[in-house]
């Protein structure tokens, strides 16, 4: 910062002439070539399933690209018109301002169902990297002190992507769209005491609700994706402060990180992955149809379709309502009706579970010192174990929401269908479990890899409730 | 876990060895530089072929593809680059202890000390003025109440309320019991009702030959033969829309209840707790169905004070 003039570069080559005279002009009030060459340098290990996360974030920056195409179209309002439009079948038949300019953005807006369609396989793919991204830190350990926040805003995130879904869908008012918006006022109102106060507020009053479109498409457009916006620049900022994790390898220790440097290579091969990701997306949005809102209709509260099936990432939620047997809790006149159990009670432990892991996992093992060298799953049989179950479970659920086309499919009865479900949603977890187990125990010692933990799941339990243990 | 600090020496630079001489490398240095181009350039093509296809009408399909074909010919182009062309090395960076050092905690204590004894000193400002915070915020969260009304009686009575109402179908005519053939089952509401989406009402002709029992109490609830059920499914609020005529169950198609039309429509099968409202139903002056009051109970999925 000193008062004289520097003296004029060399001369620079003249095709750089005006990025060199910008980046210049910008150091000169942020004085940030330090702090942009440490950002070139910074170090990122490499491994295939690094990348899970890199896809998320690619498929957010489609999906805000594609949604803000899309508001520019749709009108969320239930306003009730005639539809006039260019899809024959559906004209002259009454419905909401809010499906109408879906139909038109499908058909009269050019270039607007492949859009649609690209928002629609970019949510699908959102949620799936998201959940195989979390199933890959939870394996490798990579929740552990110091990234126990970056697990939190992480566990934040999932459910905020599913909500943002669903409501996403559930905007435009075609007949499957109502369906999943009656199910959800039917779990909102199941909450014990806040219940009917809760949906009241959400939807403007009983459901149908003459507000929820309103509402949702604000929620959908506005409140959540600025939410995930945040958490995400968070967790990448935390990613960057902590430095990447990396599996154990030659040179690799828990002070070092040992990989390739942000520039060049890392950071073509993440803008190629952005490229190729959005390419697929494109190609998706455009050969493969989804969520073909004409073939529903407009949504009549009187009317349903069978074989109604929400979209793959709420699929467990779908599963658990329709597997859980025909149970309430009734007592002096107030009642805890059957949806609260999966649909509140289980997604609530569920999530509550995901944030407490970390925690849970440290106080069992006594393990609480950093930790930026990646555990093998097998090293850790009984977090593997218990990740894998819980898997099942969901998978189960997620099967359980197909329980009647399984039924039209293959020509069995949808009882026995959904008895077999409750069945296997109880059996399978310990089995894969206990197989996981045994399994991770075996090939440990094949590799002549020492497991990481010798806590054994009988002893779970007790370390749990007497905190704090010796052993590592 | 070992910690493996301070055990190794420094870290060695890992450098992928080409595996071949130059004239190989440079060969394929050609090959990869080529194959790089030509998916710019096919994203070029693509890219122009969109805007062709976009001013031609557009069509969803195609569209589709091209932009694929821009999006992907550019990624390839740039993973081929950075593959082929940039420094593949492998670097060590060191890495530090989030924690910080006793001595820089101790500095920002003092520091914070320093500047904060201000506020020890003045309790009655830091009170009334943490008072003041929370008075704001429990204030800010009233205007939540303006997004919905008070859930009131909406939820235990419908349009069926005060009874003698006749129901009609979905076009507003009212029914005739004859215009229900046996086995057949239609949608109806209260007269004037249409849109009401909890008081969708089932009307079912059972065969006299199926053996239907009242619950106690509602014998007189039928005509004809025709029962009426709420229907909203009493597990998440679903249309229970499939009639199995022969066996006389009403199935919910979204989360497969089944209700026993026989019996009151109670739940057989699948997570519905509650049997199904029934409507109590009768005949007017021109023979035409009416209700002849509400539901027996609330419509649709359970809520926390149903029974109050």
């Amino acid at each position: 910062m000193s008062e004289q003039a520097t003296p004029r570069p060399a001369r620079r080559s003249p095709e750089r002439l005006y990025t060199h005279r910008i980046a210049r002009w910008i150091d000169g009030r942020l004085g940030a070539a330090k702090f942009a060459r440490t950002a070139l340098n910074k170090v990122f290990p490499d491994n295939w399933s690094f990348m899970l996360g890199e896809l998320a974030l690619y498929s957010f920056v489609v999906l805000v690209l594609t949604g803000i195409y899309l508001t520019f179209f749709f009108d969320a309002s239930s306003n009730r018109v005639v539809y006039t439009g260019s899809y024959e079948p559906l004209r002259g038949v009454e419905m909401t301002q809010a499906y109408r300019s879906a139909l038109e953005l499908s058909f009269d807006v050019r270039a607007g169902l492949v859009m649609r369609q690209i928002h629609h396989w970019a949510a699908l793919l959102f949620l799936a990297a998201i959940t195989v991204h979390l199933a890959r830190v939870f394996f490798t350990g990579a929740f552990r002190r110091p990234r126990e926040i970056n697990w939190i805003i992480g566990c934040t995130l999932l459910p905020l992507a599913m909500f943002n879904g669903l409501f996403g869908y559930s905007l435009l008012d075609d007949q499957l769209s109502g369906t999943g918006l009656r199910i959800v006022y039917g779990i909102t109102i199941s909450i014990p005491l806040v219940g009917t106060w809760a949906a009241s507020l959400l939807f403007g009053g009983e459901f149908p609700g003459p507000d929820i479109i309103q509402r949702l498409y604000v929620i959908h457009i506005l409140l959540v994706p600025a939410l995930i916006a945040v958490l995400i620049a968070l967790h990448l900022a935390i990613l960057v402060r902590h430095k990447h994790t990396q599996f154990p390898g030659p040179g690799r220790r828990e002070d070092n990180v040992v990989g390739e440097r942000l520039w060049p290579t890392y950071a073509f091969k993440a803008l190629g992955l952005f490229f190729l990701t959005s390419g697929v997306l494109a190609l998706l949005g455009g050969v493969f149809q989804i969520n073909p809102i004409w073939v529903y209709g407009p949504f009549d509260p009187a009317e349903v379709s069978t074989a109604s099936q929400p979209d793959w990432y709420m699929g467990w939620l779908d599963g658990a309502l329709r597997i859980m047997p025909g149970w309430e809790i009734r007592a002096f006149g107030f009642e805890i009706p059957n949806p609260f159990f999966p649909g509140v009670l289980l997604a609530g432990v569920t999530f509550a579970l995901l944030y407490a892991w970390p925690f849970l996992e440290a106080r069992v093992t006594g393990d609480h010192s950093e930790h930026h060298i990646l555990d093998r799953p097998r090293q850790r049989p009984v977090r593997t174990a218990l990740g894998t179950a819980t898997l099942s479970f969901y998978v189960i659920c997620f099967f359980g929401a197909a329980a009647d086309v399984l039924a039209s499919t293959f020509g069995l009865s949808v009882n026995a269908i959904l008895w077999t479900f409750r069945i296997l949603v109880l059996v399978v977890p310990p089995v894969v479990a206990w197989v996981t187990y045994r399994l991770c125990k075996e090939l440990s010692a094949r590799d002549g890899l020492p497991i990481a933990s010798q806590v054994t799941m009988r002893e779970i339990p007790r370390r749990l409730l007497r905190g704090r243990a010796a052993e590592t | 876990m070992t910690d493996p600090r301070g055990t190794e020496e420094s870290p060695p630079v890992v450098t992928r060895p080409p595996s071949t001489g130059d004239d190989e490398l440079t060969r394929r240095g050609a090959r990869a530089e080529r194959a790089a181009a030509v998916s710019f350039l096919l994203a070029m093509a693509a890219a122009i072929g969109l805007t062709i296809v976009y001013w031609e009408g557009g069509q969803p399909q195609a569209e589709g593809i091209l932009l694929a074909v821009v999006l992907g010919g550019i990624g390839v182009g740039i993973v081929l680059w950075a593959k082929h062309f940039m420094p593949t090395e492998d670097v060590a960076e060191d890495r530090h202890p989030m924690e910080s050092s006793e001595e820089d905690i101790a500095a920002f204590a003092a520091d914070f000390q320093a500047g904060g004894s201000s506020l020890q000193r003045r309790r009655v400002l830091v009170a009334t003025a943490g008072g003041a915070c929370a008075a704001l915020g429990v204030a800010l969260l009233f205007p939540i109440r303006s997004l919905g009304p008070r859930p009131g009686r909406g939820f235990k009575q419908t349009a069926y309320k005060g009874g003698d109402i006749r129901v009609v179908d979905e076009n507003g005519m009212p029914v005739h019991p004859r215009d229900l053939p046996v086995d057949g089952f239609i949608t109806v509401w209260p007269d004037g009702h249409t849109d009401d989406a909890d008081a969708s009402t089932l009307l079912i002709h059972f065969r006299s030959d199926q053996d239907f029992q009242p619950k106690a109490g509602r014998e007189d609830w039928t005509v004809d033969d025709i029962v009426a059920y709420s229907k909203l499914c009493t597990h998440v609020g679903c249309p229970v829309g499939l009639y199995q005529a022969e066996l006389g169950l009403l199935l919910c198609p979204c989360h497969q209840s089944t209700f026993d039309v026989m019996r009151h429509a109670k739940p057989i099968f699948g997570p519905a707790a509650r049997s199904l409202p029934q409507l109590p139903l009768g005949l007017d002056g021109d023979g035409f169905i009416i209700a002849t009051a509400d539901f027996s109970g609330p419509v649709g999925p359970g809520f926390w004070d149903r029974g109050r």
